[in-house]
């Protein structure tokens, strides 16, 4: 359905650019590209909210969470209720607030992560008392799925041995061992943080990265500690010690599926069916799919498919989808997040140029502004944008906006500033008024300067687009996202190919308008 | 008539401009002179109202320039600079046409005005059509004049316009440019630094220094009696190859 949609959008790009070729002017070109791109803006609302009677299902960012979210949603689809999946959406926050947003209306999480991150209160024993703690937020949580995925620590075997290290407490007398850890695990209070404080570890060098590249850095030998999930496939795959938990740090984190209250409402069989999955995984088939996704490579969806087979006998429709359906869906997605995103860019930039400009009281502000933009790390700029468009493709849309505006302000405006002084006096010399001359004289000799600037947006951007993945927006980040989660350099590259050629594709497009332009 | 009253103006602490009172008659040419920095192109610049005044006022006929009176001003005067300031992305024909088409003329009434003009200042149509950056300079200043006179203004203000050009080359403009003024019957300010050019070109002179006029007068009465020693170190120093033989 989504490409569907998509395709017409690119359709109607084609179409309006046929209309206005005859116009030769790089302004028109220019104008017509913006609206469009701005006018496809309330399509893309229009379609999400068009989704009523449906659950949208969503996932952390790492295999486990990716594979239950796959089985509630191909079981939701078996159900006949109308299913948007947003898989690897990011950790445990971004989903959270997801969920309170209304953005997504189920995600697997774990028991231990609601008491100890979301609620913070790790007097919580049971399940009935954290139902209850959760009722103030709208929402609920089924039984449990029927596997406890704690946190653990690891070591290579070998070398744990080599230093005689059984328990956590042992790591103590290590400080020199090198620790490193997800990111989540490093700022939770129930990670790094609460541990630390517990067994009283001081290790020299602590260091936060990708849960899914520990284990690779573990094997190196770049670290020698990392912290580890319970149902993690990798365990027994790289022989890893996992050392006891002998002060009874970490808590159960029971797999359960956390709703919204209102889906009862909205779709009681949505409700039934994530139930339905209550005490349905045993730890061992929990870890044996990890291992078919993570070191077999087969995909979620077949591993999600084998286990409805098997555990409700049920025959779910996995929809294998190509290398070239899969480029063309991604290609579309990040075609539509650059289109709109830098459209409405330079709808709103080159006038704020020429304001800077013309209005030399603000000319400082508005230089600063876009200026300070565009020093927010991209990353956290994406986030930024959660609480204010919820997720998906509008908050990357905005965050994309944001970015590419200082490129375009910034060469518009000294573009328009360095035409020389006596070309300057010789339009208003023949008595032309201040909006004449700059439409006829300043923008079309600022035109190859503001250009250069777009080009660069636009190098930018699709480079940038492509950490919008991480927050559903889709595009080349979505297989270069999936390729970390499952270490696999295939999927990176379909993903950073493109990317790459598309980036090259738009600077050869403005070089070639570039030298239209001069000739 | 063109007349400058009482004009003062200081860019920060220089006062470039000082208490400058200048009459130019109908149908009269007056050539402005002086050393570099006397301020006779910020005199000029001040009188199509690219430069605010600090004290004093301009009128056309009566009429004082200000804010909102000044395009319509501007479309009865002419402005030529050195080196044409002609703009760079417009073929020479649309850079000539840009006011008229702005007015709102008809095509066939700006083709026939371009072809007048074109015989008056005696350029090939095919320049027309290049970009000013492709012909020569003379030719540049020609368009620029062309440009100047399209709307048939009554007045021509004209910034060093043989500033930059070789001297075969000026000394045919100059001919040509006097004998447009005295064919148009315009009311003509040009500003030069070259004696010989001022007196050529103009009715009168009216001779600059550090923001005053220090005399005013035909050619004539200014060799034969210089205001001060200045006046006489200024004519002097304009050096003639058959004086230097003797």
């Amino acid at each position: 359905m989504k490409l569907k949609k998509d395709y017409k959008l690119i359709i109607m790009y084609n179409s309006t650019f046929n209309m206005v070729r005859c116009r030769s002017s790089v302004l028109h070109y220019l104008l017509c590209f913006s609206i469009i791109c701005s006018v496809m803006v309330p399509f893309q609302l229009q379609a999400q909210s068009a989704q009523d009677e449906m659950i949208i299902i969503g996932s952390k960012l790492f295999t486990e969470s990716v594979i239950l979210g796959e089985i509630a949603t191909q079981l939701a689809e078996h159900g006949d209720i109308e299913t948007d999946y947003y898989s690897q959406l990011g950790g445990t926050r971004i989903l959270w607030n997801a969920l309170r947003e209304g953005d997504i209306d189920a995600y697997p999480d774990y028991t231990g992560t609601l008491i100890q991150e979301i609620i913070q209160d790790s007097s919580i024993q049971h399940m009935d008392e954290l139902r209850q703690r959760l009722v103030k937020f709208n929402v609920e949580i089924t039984q449990p799925l029927g596997f406890n995925n704690t946190y653990a620590l690891g070591m290579r075997e070998k070398h744990a041995k080599r230093l005689g290290i059984e328990t956590i407490s042992d790591l103590r007398n290590h400080p020199e061992l090198k620790h490193g850890y997800s990111n989540e695990f490093m700022n939770r209070g129930d990670g790094w943080k609460g541990l630390r404080e517990i067994y009283q570890l001081s290790p020299d060098e602590v260091t936060g990265l990708d849960h899914d590249l520990a284990y690779r850095g573990l094997e190196s030998g770049g670290i020698d500690v990392i912290d580890l999930y319970s149902t993690d496939a990798e365990i027994d795959y790289y022989n890893l010690k996992v050392l006891e938990d002998d002060l009874h740090f970490f808590p159960e984190y029971q797999a359960v599926f956390v709703y919204r209250s209102e889906l009862k409402d909205k779709s009681p069989t949505a409700v039934k069916v994530l139930n339905q999955m209550a005490g349905t995984i045993p730890e061992p088939q929990m870890i044996n799919m990890n291992a078919r996704v993570k070191l077999d490579q087969i995909p979620a969806q077949e591993v999600a498919s084998d286990f409805i087979r098997h555990t409700f006998d049920i025959e779910t429709e996995v929809k294998a989808t190509g290398l070239w359906q899969r480029l063309w869906v991604n290609t579309l997605d990040h075609l539509y997040l650059v289109g709109i995103s830098l459209g409405l860019a330079i709808l709103i930039a080159i006038p704020l140029g020429i304001i800077a400009v013309k209005v030399p009281v603000i000319e400082n502000t508005v230089l600063g502004v876009v200026g300070v933009l565009q020093t927010i790390p991209s990353l956290a700029l994406l986030v930024f944008m959660i609480p204010l468009f919820g997720i998906g493709a509008l908050p990357a849309m905005a965050a994309l906006f944001l970015y590419s505006l200082l490129p375009v302000v910034r060469n518009t405006h000294s573009g328009i500033k360095n035409i020389p002084t006596p070309t300057m006096e010789s339009a208003y010399a023949l008595g032309l008024p201040k909006t004449v001359v700059l439409k006829k004289i300043e923008l079309p000799l600022a035109m190859p300067t503001i250009l250069a600037g777009i080009k660069t947006s636009a190098v930018i951007n699709v480079g940038t687009a492509t950490l919008g993945a991480l927050i559903g927006a889709g595009g080349y980040g979505q297989p270069i996202l999936t390729g970390i989660r499952l270490d696999s350099v295939p999927l990176i590259l379909e993903g950073a190919i493109p990317a790459a050629l598309l980036a090259l594709a738009v600077q050869g497009l403005f070089d070639l308008i570039e030298k239209q332009l001069s000739n | 008539m063109i007349s400058a009253h009482n004009i003062s103006k200081s860019f920060d602490e220089n006062q470039v401009l000082k208490q400058i009172s200048l009459e130019i008659p109908q149908g009269s040419t007056v050539s402005l002179i002086g050393p570099s920095g006397c301020g006779k192109s910020t005199l000029l610049r001040i009188m199509i109202g690219l430069v605010k005044a600090d004290t004093g006022s301009v009128r056309y006929n009566e009429t004082e320039i200000s804010e909102s009176n000044i395009n319509s001003i501007r479309h009865n005067i002419g402005y030529v600079i050195q080196e044409g300031g002609l703009f760079p992305h417009l073929t020479n024909a649309q850079n000539i046409a840009l006011a008229a088409n702005y007015l709102g003329w008809a095509a066939s009434r700006i083709q026939e005005r371009i072809e007048q003009l074109r015989e008056l200042v005696n350029i090939e149509s095919d320049i027309l059509e290049r970009q000013p950056e492709h012909i020569s300079g003379g030719q540049r200043q020609r368009i620029s004049l062309m440009r100047a006179l399209m709307l048939d203004p009554e007045y021509i203000l004209m910034d060093e316009p043989l500033g930059s050009i070789d001297p075969l080359v000026r000394y045919e403009l100059q001919n040509d440019l006097k004998r447009i003024f005295r064919e148009l019957n315009k009311t003509v300010v040009l500003v030069t630094h070259d004696l010989g050019e001022a007196a050529f070109l103009g009715d009168t002179i009216a001779l600059m220094r550090a923001g005053k006029i220090i005399q005013r007068g035909d050619i004539k009465t200014i060799m034969e009696a210089p205001a001060n020693r200045f006046v006489e170190e200024f004519i002097t120093a304009q050096r003639s190859p058959l004086a230097d033989l003797k």
